[in-house]
């Protein structure tokens, strides 16, 4: 089916179960159906190498970055994207931070009996479009439908292989004193959108999912010359998360500025209502870069083309132990520790 | 943010911190009482500000880490029980109690759910009529409205699978408390502000006559909380012992009477144990008789039992204000928010997880805390 076949709605003849069978995982005529109707149609047809156990593709020369991730987000869809796009963005975006060109990626479903087959559709419709976004072809993937009550709806895996087409290492040990660090944008939006519509936390905002795919931005950077001696998305455990385990694994001291730290108005007050540290709440499609000074200005110049909301937040200094210390809003310092285990909102 | 930055402002902050180092003539131990001032304080490091001669003492305010422990025993045994959604603040699920945690009886199959306001629990508790749905009504004043509406609700709307399990205590007489003790270094109070906006400011009053402490309404944001002290400094400076508002942006010295008068109809003043500090009289809050069929433990038959707190943990003089969290010997060793002995490592509002976050592990003198 080419591209121009697809509709907003739900595939024939999936349209007949509206709710996702134990038989559509059990590798008979459903299963036929759900793969032709829907994943290949919205994913493309398979590669050259034909329907296969594996996809066997031509690999360019360089070196590779490959790359697996679980997806268990609750909702499925909330503001600003769904599991789906999400799936595919963290991905590529977990690529992105070799400074690898995403290439190819898998997709394995696992499917909760009673599924919407709507909600299936409009999750894969996403990763379609997620996928076209950020580049990658979808080319391989697996689905499992377990009994009713033993998954959660949906749950998906995604793996990625990208090819690293520069000679730079791009790793926390080469962060070094004196470098800048940049973050590509606001914070704390995907985290804050999420808790938005949590059951029990309901809150009304106008807060969308930052998730985005990153590896446009950082080839961007990569192509006008510049140094880039670490990347690292920002997800679970936010920016705090990122920069300690940096500062953990390059034995560095890393200083910020809270002032200079980019974080929107409504998710600034969402996050003071509720308790907790933008620097811990998570984003999707926001990282951290840390580049040697020469090329700081430059690479933020790119960053803002992007995103205006990008900023150089804060400096590497030599020190031991390693740790993050942030300058407060008032001029003191303190240490920026990581979060422990799930953001709980506080009492009053 | 508006209503918010300009309360964060640093030249505005050393301003401030200029003018209490200017009226300061000897040393003064001031207590701030909520634990959402304590974290403001060690987060922003506004005792760093602060004169070496001013010392603050970090108060009780913390409902998570004054919640005893037999009450999050019996918390998680109603959560544990099959076909129950127990309904929590987020900040209750990792106290630990003396065996387990709500976390771990969630991980353990229970439905422990968190919420933000006790009336969504009323909402589960209408759209789960075959289910009971039990609320954990933990806080000091601010909170105790909400749970009055919840129960208001609940009886309206007819809600029968609906209890809660009662926690509420009281500011004004836990400060008598530790007045009262013989060990008490605090020579001035910083009144939690959210308590006052609900309360108003008529309890201080007699506490600040009886025991000659200024007290002083405060906010929560670091130039309230500079000006908080300098007005309590001041008071000390002259010798006077009067209550003061700094935070009248909110606090109306009536406070809410509608607040006030929801929470007189639904519940009634009892004695109640606060944890590391045991009973104090007139603390607490409770069920009035008719709503009696709405308390958790009359509901489900819970029996009390004798529990004791782990020996290590010495959460009880950091909440008396008698030692920083860091003189604990297993702080940071044995305890950390990871595993907690004590309620205050957990809480976003405990001393104890204040300091571990903000500045346990740096050796540098400008990020310790002044002894």
């Amino acid at each position: 089916m080419n591209q121009a076949e697809f509709t907003s709605s739900c595939p024939i003849p999936i349209r007949q179960y509206p709710r996702v069978l134990l038989a559509h995982g059990g590798g008979g005529k459903l299963m036929h159906d759900l793969l032709e109707k829907m994943f290949f149609a919205a994913f493309g047809e398979a590669p050259p190498s034909g329907r296969h156990d594996s996809a066997v593709l031509d690999f360019p020369t360089g070196r590779l970055a490959f790359t697996t991730d679980s997806y268990v987000v609750r909702p499925i869809i909330f503001p600003g994207g769904d599991i789906g796009s999400m799936a595919v963005h963290g991905t590529v975006n977990d690529l992105a931070m070799s400074g690898a060109r995403p290439l190819w990626l898998s997709a394995a479903f696992i499917l909760e009996e009673g599924l919407p087959m709507e909600t299936l559709w409009g999750v894969v419709s996403s990763m379609r479009d997620a996928a076209a976004r950020s580049g990658v072809r979808i080319v391989t993937g697996d689905t499992k439908v377990v009994d009713k009550g033993k998954g959660d709806g949906l749950f998906i895996n995604t793996a990625g292989i990208g090819i690293i087409e520069h000679s730079q290492v791009i790793a926390p040990g080469r962060v070094q004193a004196g470098d800048a660090v940049l973050v590509s944008g606001d914070l704390a939006r995907h985290g804050m959108a999420i808790m938005s519509v949590r059951e029990g936390l309901e809150f009304q905002s106008r807060i969308e999912s930052d998730s985005a795919p990153v590896s446009g931005l950082v080839l961007k950077i990569l192509a006008a010359g510049l140094e880039l001696h670490c990347l690292r998305d920002l997800t679970r455990g936010g920016l705090s998360g990122a920069l300690n385990e940096i500062a953990e694994a390059a034995k560095r001291r890393i200083v910020i500025e809270e002032n200079a730290v980019p974080v929107r108005e409504d998710v600034h007050a969402a996050c003071e209502l509720l308790g907790l540290d933008p620097l811990h709440v998570a984003c999707e499609g926001r990282f951290v870069a840390f580049v040697p000074p020469k090329d700081a200005d430059q690479a933020l110049a790119i960053m803002r083309q992007d995103e205006t909301s990008a900023g150089r937040i804060g400096r590497v200094e030599a020190g031991d132990p390693p740790l993050v210390v942030l300058k407060s809003a008032i001029g003191a310092s303190r240490i920026l520790d990581m979060p422990s285990g799930e953001q709980l909102p506080r009492i009053c | 943010m508006k209503y918010l930055d300009e309360y964060r402002d640093a030249a505005k902050a050393r301003e401030y911190a200029r003018q209490i180092a200017r009226v300061t003539t000897r040393p003064w131990a001031i207590m701030e009482i909520c634990g959402g001032q304590t974290h403001a304080i060690v987060k922003f490091g506004i005792d760093e500000l602060l004169p070496q001669s001013i010392t603050l003492i970090h108060g009780p305010g913390c409902p998570v880490c004054v919640t005893p422990l037999e009450c999050i025993d019996k918390a998680i045994e109603i959560a544990a029980r099959p076909g129950t959604i127990f309904c929590s603040f987020g900040d209750m699920l990792r106290v630990p109690g003396s065996a387990l945690d709500l976390l771990s009886v969630k991980a353990g199959g229970g439905d422990v759910r968190i919420v933000y306001s006790p009336i969504d629990a009323v909402k589960i508790a209408a759209q789960n009529p075959a289910r009971e749905v039990v609320f954990f009504a933990v806080g000091f004043e601010t909170t105790a409205p909400a749970t009055a509406m919840a129960v208001h609700q609940a009886a309206e709307q007819g809600v029968k699978n609906f209890s809660m399990l009662v926690a509420h205590v009281l500011v004004p007489p836990a400060m008598q408390a530790l007045l009262s003790s013989p060990d008490c270094r605090v020579q001035g109070f910083l009144a939690a502000g959210h308590v006052c906006a609900v309360m108003g400011c008529a309890e201080y009053g007699p506490i600040a006559a009886k025991y000659r402490v200024p007290i002083v309404v405060t906010g929560f944001e670091p130039l309230d909380l500079l000006q908080g002290v300098l007005m309590c400094v001041r008071q000390l400076e002259e010798g006077r012992a009067e209550v003061e508002n700094q935070y009248a942006r909110v606090v109306r010295l009536e406070g809410n009477e509608h607040a006030r008068q929801l929470v007189r109809q639904v519940f009634e003043i009892a004695p109640r144990k606060w944890r590391g500090i045991g009973e104090i009289p007139a603390s607490g809050l409770r069920l009035r008789s008719q709503y009696e069929s709405l308390d958790a433990v009359k509901r489900f038959g819970l029996a009390d039992h004798d529990t004791a707190e782990s020996a290590e943990c010495l959460s009880g003089l950091v909440l008396q204000g008698r030692i920083k969290p860091a003189e604990c010997p297993a702080f940071g060793k044995g305890c950390s928010p990871e595993h907690p002995l004590g309620a205050p490592m957990v809480s976003s509002e405990g001393a104890c997880a204040a300091y571990y976050r903000y500045r346990s592990r740096d050796p540098e003198p400008a990020l310790t805390h002044k002894s």
